[in-house]
């Protein structure tokens, strides 16, 4: 396969499966019931997934981050979580604070 | 105060308070002349409270609600997921193809981070089935408010407004569709969506031209934003019991499933952990009602 169209292929497969769902959502719109136990697995499947690939994009990073030591990436979360609870639930705050230590960080240990 | 007294001594309410007390329930009951009437629940809105005057009104009205918050903090993700495209050496017209067409970040993520680790098409597809399927309850479920018993099959702009719908935009019309004037609320929908959408793409753009621009310490960082926003919206998520129990189960299988197989960690982490998440969530549910059915 040609790798100059094998990105457009992800990105195709991403469209595809991402409306997919939205299309058929409207479909079956009043007929479904999202308490139903098929529905409550697919969200459970859901966000176990994500779960694992947020922890896994800070604990076990693909490219870049890969560089960053692991102890300034588990630093940064730590940040980001305490002060989101400090500024009592603001996810802007937090993330924001986050990225900062992480960008502070680096700078500190002279860049990557 | 006088009535409690009354009902000491008689153990009953005078007839004519019974009476007036009946009439003040269903409505009828002149307010002016009780100390206490029950005309109008508290809870319960008089018809539609939220009535924007017209149906550009609500469009222009939605917009303002998407530029309130929503746009902020999904701007400063996608933002970091600009940068996120270019360190996986992803173009520009790429990154906002998959804004464009594949929005609803988690999925965007999934994918963009397989392809750079240089995953299978077959494995990319199934983690975007996988994170997405949740897109299906939502639209189904908020669809319906929408069209406000409009009646008859969905039309083109329905399918097209589906599309606009995810995360943010449902909590936001789940809460406040059903209070506004049932013309009104697609295009309030249409105007927050399209706001939404237009936002996230030019901050696509903008995080990636800002991690060209910026030493890479700076770019990591935003590429950070990515992870660590949704670890947050994970966390506000955790009062709920089936989604804490997936989340935490993720969080344990992740990771060490990647080390066991880099391929197809991912997808197994969703599947036995949200269908452990899953049966243990329906034990509880079955023991927490079974006396009271």
């Amino acid at each position: 396969m040609n790798a100059i169209w094998l990105p457009w292929l992800f990105l195709l497969v991403g469209a595809v499966a991402t409306y997919a769902w939205r299309g058929l959502g409207v479909m079956l719109s009043g007929r479904i019931n999202a308490d139903s136990p098929v529905m409550r697995w697919v969200a459970a499947v859901a966000y176990a997934l994500l779960a694992g690939l947020i922890v896994r994009m800070i604990v076990l990073p693909a490219g870049a981050l890969a560089a960053i030591s692991l102890v300034d990436r588990v630093g940064a979360a730590a940040v980001t979580v305490i002060v989101y609870f400090l500024a009592r639930r603001s996810i802007i705050l937090g993330v924001g604070a986050g990225a900062a230590t992480l960008i502070l960080l680096l700078y500190l240990r002279n860049g990557v | 105060m006088s009535w409690q007294r009354r009902s000491i001594h008689t153990g009953l309410l005078s007839k004519r308070d019974h009476r007036s007390g009946c009439l003040a329930r269903i409505g009828r009951y002149d307010a002016g002349k009780t100390p206490f009437t029950f005309t109008e629940p508290m809870n319960k809105p008089a018809r539609y409270s939220e009535d924007f005057g017209s149906v550009a009104a609500a469009r222009r009205q939605g917009a303002l609600a998407a530029l309130a918050m929503p746009a902020v903090v999904l701007g400063a993700s996608y933002l970091g997921f600009g940068a996120f495209v270019r360190q996986s050496g992803l173009t520009l017209p790429q990154g906002v193809v998959s804004s464009a067409t594949g929005w609803a970040l988690p999925g965007q993520i999934a994918l963009i981070e397989i392809y750079a680790v240089g995953g299978t098409l077959l494995s990319a597809a199934l983690a975007v089935i996988l994170t997405n399927a949740r897109l299906l309850p939502m639209v189904a479920s908020l669809m319906p408010v929408l069209r406000a018993g409009e009646a008859g099959p969905p039309r083109l702009r329905h399918y097209l407004i589906a599309h606009l719908i995810a995360i943010t935009g449902f909590a936001i019309a789940m809460q406040r569709a059903p209070q506004m004037v049932p013309a009104q609320r697609l295009p309030f929908y249409q105007g927050f969506g399209i706001t939404l959408w237009l936002t996230t793409l030019t901050a696509t753009i903008l995080g990636f031209f800002l991690a060209g621009m910026v030493p890479l310490y700076v770019t990591l960082g935003f590429v950070f934003l990515n992870p660590l926003y949704f670890m947050l919206v994970f966390i506000a998520d955790l009062k709920h019991r089936l989604r804490a129990l997936a989340l935490v189960f993720g969080t344990l299988l992740g990771p060490a499933l990647h080390l066991i197989d880099p391929e197809w960690g991912l997808l197994a982490t969703g599947l036995i952990g949200g269908t452990a998440a899953f049966l243990i969530d329906n034990m509880r549910r079955r023991r927490g009602r079974g006396w009271r059915q």
